[in-house]
């Protein structure tokens, strides 16, 4: 960040958003300028330099742009603005509030309209914590501002090097986020006032933590899938890549309503401007069931959709990510959810494309996969300089083209990240939700059930779909009776266990307290032997025993219907005459 | 005011470059040839050297041809007398009408900020009950018609122009036979819709670069009426020509291509049309309906597969019928449950059954006997496909579900619909 103020160029071609400018003076990389149109300024951002030419590629249409026009270079690179006032904000992807927008410009985004991400005039009830003399570093805080039912740090900027020395601390009271909240200075006596808020580059990651720790807290999803199978660690990353209609969207808009974390930051990048407005219209009207306050008051939304410019669709993953980081270091569990990352990776390929570069497999840029690494990277769990801990959680979506997990970003994403829940077509068509496939996905994270109990369903999933494979082949007829019961035991896991109802509240949302009981009882269903002597006499037992724990599933966890809905099972079960075997007797003993 | 060139520097495919200055990227300009004026766009600007495609192709350019600026970008005019007319892909009148050139306005403009938008909940009635019974459309919704080439899915969107109840129809034709245009044109005006009706054609004989600005044209027009109060069904044919022309100046202009030849930027130029679909705040809406035939039948193609990934669902047009299966409107559920309450009950018992017959008639093919089941599920198959799934079948939602209940109760006894027992005693036909 050298400061060339003022310093300006000449555009000399235009390719799309991609334009090239004559520049005298230095010029850094990712740094921002401004491309005059009439009376607009276009954001922009330099993405190569060859000798005195810079090109740059446009956060918004190119059109109407000609050599010749004047490029204003500002020095600093892509930043977000960090301070209170960022939580239940809708932002574009360059951090601009979209409602202030609509304010100014009416129903459409009109290019070259830029506002201040944060309200400049609100007033935040500042307590200061530092006191005059103290020695501060980057990423400590001197005091603290209420903001919704979190306690907000007000730190020493990241971008300070050293140590500072706290030469004045304003008094506990009201202040704007720039009015000055306190003094510090360097050794060599240099004095910097401080306000609420700072800005900081978003392609580079915030480091200002004492040491990253390994992700092993199990972040609760409330999706039995995911938490008993699949689970995802605070801190970890994730992700989930499917074909078009097999659901991931839903899935990650049931996570962000039920996950266990603080926080929760929402990244529509390059999706439907629909589903944005879906969540903008719910999250305010949904409670939070760990504060009872609005669910719009842990998020924020970051929507760049897909018809709004590609340069700023891959900007909105770094602001997002950012944004994350901030949060995680007040010692909050921050989820960021980008939905997708596919768009993302098509906006560096259309960029990579007009720079004439070399491409790689399917045209995108070689660099492709350092880029996702080093974004899923910038995930993790941290302890901070005051000893407290935060994370930042990364799940991204990936929309492969034809459904075809060998494309490139599907395989980058899934050599960097923590757990792989691959959607499937078939199972989406079957209307089983979540569409995620038990045979192809795995997580590297420890979950909320003992490893040797999900091995024992895994393996009666796993046993039950090769019989029903062969089923499709030598039919019914063919088949014996002990292997059909493994298969419609496997029926019964995935439909009872796997399969979860997101509109009904209870079902939906899960509890890792929850799982825990209900997965001994299915230890005990599935492990045991029963009495029956043909198929259908199988068949009609197992439905029944289905449609018992389907109807215990919508009950009150520990509630009177939930007891009376256990009987039910274990009544069904000694009608069954059931007897247990010893794998499952054993599980269900030395695991509790 | 005009800057005018008279030498072309070079010409490859539909693109010519020019050394001029001053030059805005996207401006218009006119070439004059032998064969008469085309207009052409800006669309590269390296130095003083300047890439335009000529809307009329580069057949017959010559390098002395004049190339005059017109200092503003693509434009459409926008009136109520564009209804009942039709265009090209140049704004120039398709049919003998006069050409229109008041009120002038930008096409393929910016796109709506989402916090102006409204959820999508109202229902829009097509009277075709594959349609409105089971993958309801919903206003501001964008859906396309993935289809196979020789599949009617041009009478099927003639007949949806002259049922929905839209305010405005737009039809955008990209690649089309001459013939539908003449089908489309006659079947409206019979049908008493061309009055409401503005067209912008652009026929297989026709430049390649007239058939990329066809949806542009289109969707600027439907927006200009949707700010006017007015719910708009654009309808768009064939989608996957657009494509097809992108990619052809993609490759002329020596564009890395992606996936099969396509440009990396196909779903963001697809997702910039179809997202102007649109229910805003406080005025009209767009919803977007365009066929997209996939090449084989197969779905993962690049065109079909992009769509899927903006699109709120599909249709799947197969066999000469809106496929039950395939097809799925993904807001019908913000629909469905306001219209009759026996809708959505009644929806998922026919489609079950459906499915049911269809097994029925894997197993009859393959010899096994009939029982008494089957035969009850082979006659209602029948009698679903002819009176409900035929694309002839003009019927309002409500004499929809009535027609379902009495091909239930021509067929089966009430207990074996799987339905509500309180939603049966209602609705059960009394013979």
């Amino acid at each position: 960040m050298t400061g060339n103020n003022q310093n300006t160029g000449r555009v000399v071609g235009v390719n799309g958003n991609m334009v090239s400018v004559q520049f005298e003076g230095n010029v850094s990389m990712n740094e921002i300028c401004y491309v005059k149109v009439g009376n607009t300024s276009l954001k922009s951002e330099v993405i190569r330099i060859r000798g005195t030419v810079a090109q740059i590629q446009v956060y918004e249409m190119t059109n109407g742009i000609q050599c010749g026009d004047e490029v204003v270079f500002t020095g600093d690179m892509l930043t977000a603005e960090l301070g209170p006032g960022l939580l239940g904000q809708i932002y574009d992807g360059l951090q601009n509030p979209l409602p202030l927008l609509a304010q100014q410009a009416g129903w459409f985004l009109e290019r070259g309209i830029y506002t201040d991400a944060l309200d400049a005039q609100k007033k935040w009830e500042f307590t200061p914590t530092a006191k005059p003399g103290d020695v501060v570093k980057a990423g400590e805080f001197v005091g603290t501002v209420p903001e919704g039912t979190f306690v907000h740090k007000i730190f020493v900027p990241f971008y300070l090097r050293g140590n500072y020395t706290v030469k004045s601390v304003a008094q506990k009271g009201g202040y704007t986020i720039h009015e000055t909240i306190a003094v510090i200075a360097d050794d060599r006596g240099n004095e910097i006032p401080l306000t609420m808020s700072f800005k900081w580059p978003v392609k580079r990651a915030v480091t200002c933590y004492r040491e990253r720790l390994a992700p092993v807290e199990t972040m609760e999803t409330k999706v039995r899938l995911i938490d008993s199978f699949f689970p995802v660690a605070k801190g970890g990353t994730y992700c989930i890549p499917g074909p078009f209609g097999a659901g991931k969207t839903v899935l990650q808009h049931t996570t962000s309503k039920y996950a266990d974390v603080d926080i929760v930051i929402i990244a529509a990048c390059g999706e439907r401007a629909g589903e944005v407005v879906e969540t903008l219209t719910e999250f305010p009207e949904l409670v939070d069931p760990k504060t009872g306050r609005s669910l719009m008051e842990r998020t924020i939304i970051i929507c760049n959709t897909s018809s709004m410019p590609v340069a700023s669709r891959e900007a909105s993953v770094y602001t997002s990510v950012t944004l994350a980081e901030y949060y995680r270091q007040m010692g909050l569990h921050v989820l960021l959810l980008a939905d997708s990352t596919s768009r993302w990776a098509q906006a560096l390929r259309e960029m990579s494309g007009r720079l004439e570069e070399i491409p790689g497999e399917e045209a995108f840029p070689a660099y492709l996969e350092s880029y996702i690494s080093a974004f899923y990277e910038r995930a993790g769990y941290v302890r901070l300089p005051d000893g407290s801990k935060g994370s930042v959680t990364i799940g991204g979506t990936v929309s492969p083209a034809g459904g075809n997990f060998d494309e490139p970003v599907t395989q980058a994403t899934l050599k960097v990240v923590g757990a792989f829940h691959g959607l499937s077509r078939e199972r989406s068509d079957a209307r089983k939700y979540p569409a995620i496939d038990p045979l192809i996905s795995w997580s590297k994270y420890r979950g909320v059930i003992a490893p040797e109990k999900t091995a024992f369903l895994h393996n009666i999933l796993l046993h039950g779909n090769d019989i029903g494979s062969m089923m499709k082949v030598v039919g019914e007829e063919g088949t014996s009776l002990p292997d059909y019961i493994v298969y419609l035991k496997e029926e019964m896991l995935d439909a009872v266990y796997l399969q979860q109802n997101s509109f009904d509240l209870t079902d939906a949302n899960c509890s890792a307290g929850r799982q825990r009981y209900v997965i001994d009882k299915l230890i005990q269903v599935l492990g045991s032997e029963y009495a029956l002597n043909d198929k259908d006499e199988a068949r009609s037992f197992f439905n029944r025993m289905r449609q018992k724990f389907i109807d215990w599933n919508y009950t009150e966890f520990m509630s009177e219907a939930f007891r009376a809905g256990e009987a039910e099972i274990d009544r069904q079960y000694e009608d069954g005459d059931g007897t247990c075997g010893d794998e499952a007797k054993a599980l269900c003993k030395g695991g509790e | 005011m005009n800057k005018v060139y008279n030498r072309i520097e070079s010409i490859t495919g539909n693109v010519i470059t020019v050394r001029a200055k001053g030059i805005r990227n996207n401006e218009l300009a006119t070439v004059s040839t032998r064969f008469g004026k085309s207009l052409a766009e800006v669309n590269k600007i390296d130095g003083d050297l300047v890439s335009l495609q000529v809307f009329a192709g580069g057949k017959g350019v010559s390098t002395g041809d004049e190339v005059r600026f017109l200092g503003h970008e693509m434009q459409v005019s926008f009136s109520e007398d564009l209804l009942g007319r039709a265009f090209n892909g140049s704004g120039e009148p398709f049919d003998k009408g006069t050409a229109l050139t008041e009120n002038m306005k930008p096409i393929g403009g910016p796109s709506v900020n989402p916090t102006k938008r409204i959820l999508a909940n109202r229902m829009m009635r097509t009277n075709i009950p594959m349609i409105d019974m089971f993958n309801t459309l919903v206003v501001s919704q964008k859906l396309p018609i993935f289809s196979i080439s020789g599949e009617p899915y041009n009478e099927l969107l003639a007949r949806i122009a002259m049922q929905a109840e839209a305010d405005v129809i737009v039809l955008g034709g990209m690649g089309l036979k001459y013939d539908d245009y003449l089908y489309f044109k006659e079947t409206l005006s019979k049908g008493g819709a061309l009055s409401r009706t503005v067209m912008f054609i652009h026929t297989a004989a026709d430049p390649t670069v007239e058939c990329m600005k066809i949806p542009d044209m289109a969707l600027a027009v439907a927006e200009q009426f949707a700010l006017q109060d007015k719910d708009v069904l654009v309808l768009l044919t064939d989608m996957t020509n657009f494509a097809d022309a992108m990619k052809e100046i993609a490759i002329t202009q020596e564009q890395v291509p992606s996936n099969r030849g396509y440009p990396g930027d196909l779903y963001s130029q697809l997702a910039a049309r179809y997202e102007k679909a649109v229910d805003f705040d406080n005025a009209g809406s767009v919803t977007i309906l365009a066929v997209t035939t996939m090449p084989g039948d197969d779905v993962t193609h690049p065109v079909p597969d992009n769509t899927g990934y903006i699109t709120e669902g599909q249709y799947y047009l197969k066999g000469g019928r809106i496929e039950p299966f395939g097809s799925l409107s993904r807001l019908k559920q913000n629909v469905n449950g306001k219209t009759r309450k026996d809708h959505r009950a009644l929806m998922d018992a026919m489609i079950r059954l459906y499915s049911s017959y269809k097994d029925t008639v894997e197993k009859k093919n393959m010899g096994f006997v009939m029982n008494r089941w089957d035969e009850k599920l082979l006659k209602y198959g029948k009698l679903f496909e002819d009176k409900l799934m035929s694309l002839s079948v003009n019927l309002s939602l409500e004499n929809a579900l009535d027609l379902g209940w009495q091909i239930l109760a021509d067929c089966f006894e009430k207990d074996e619909t799987g339905m509500k027992s309180e939603l049966i005693e209602e609705f059960w036909p009394v013979k």
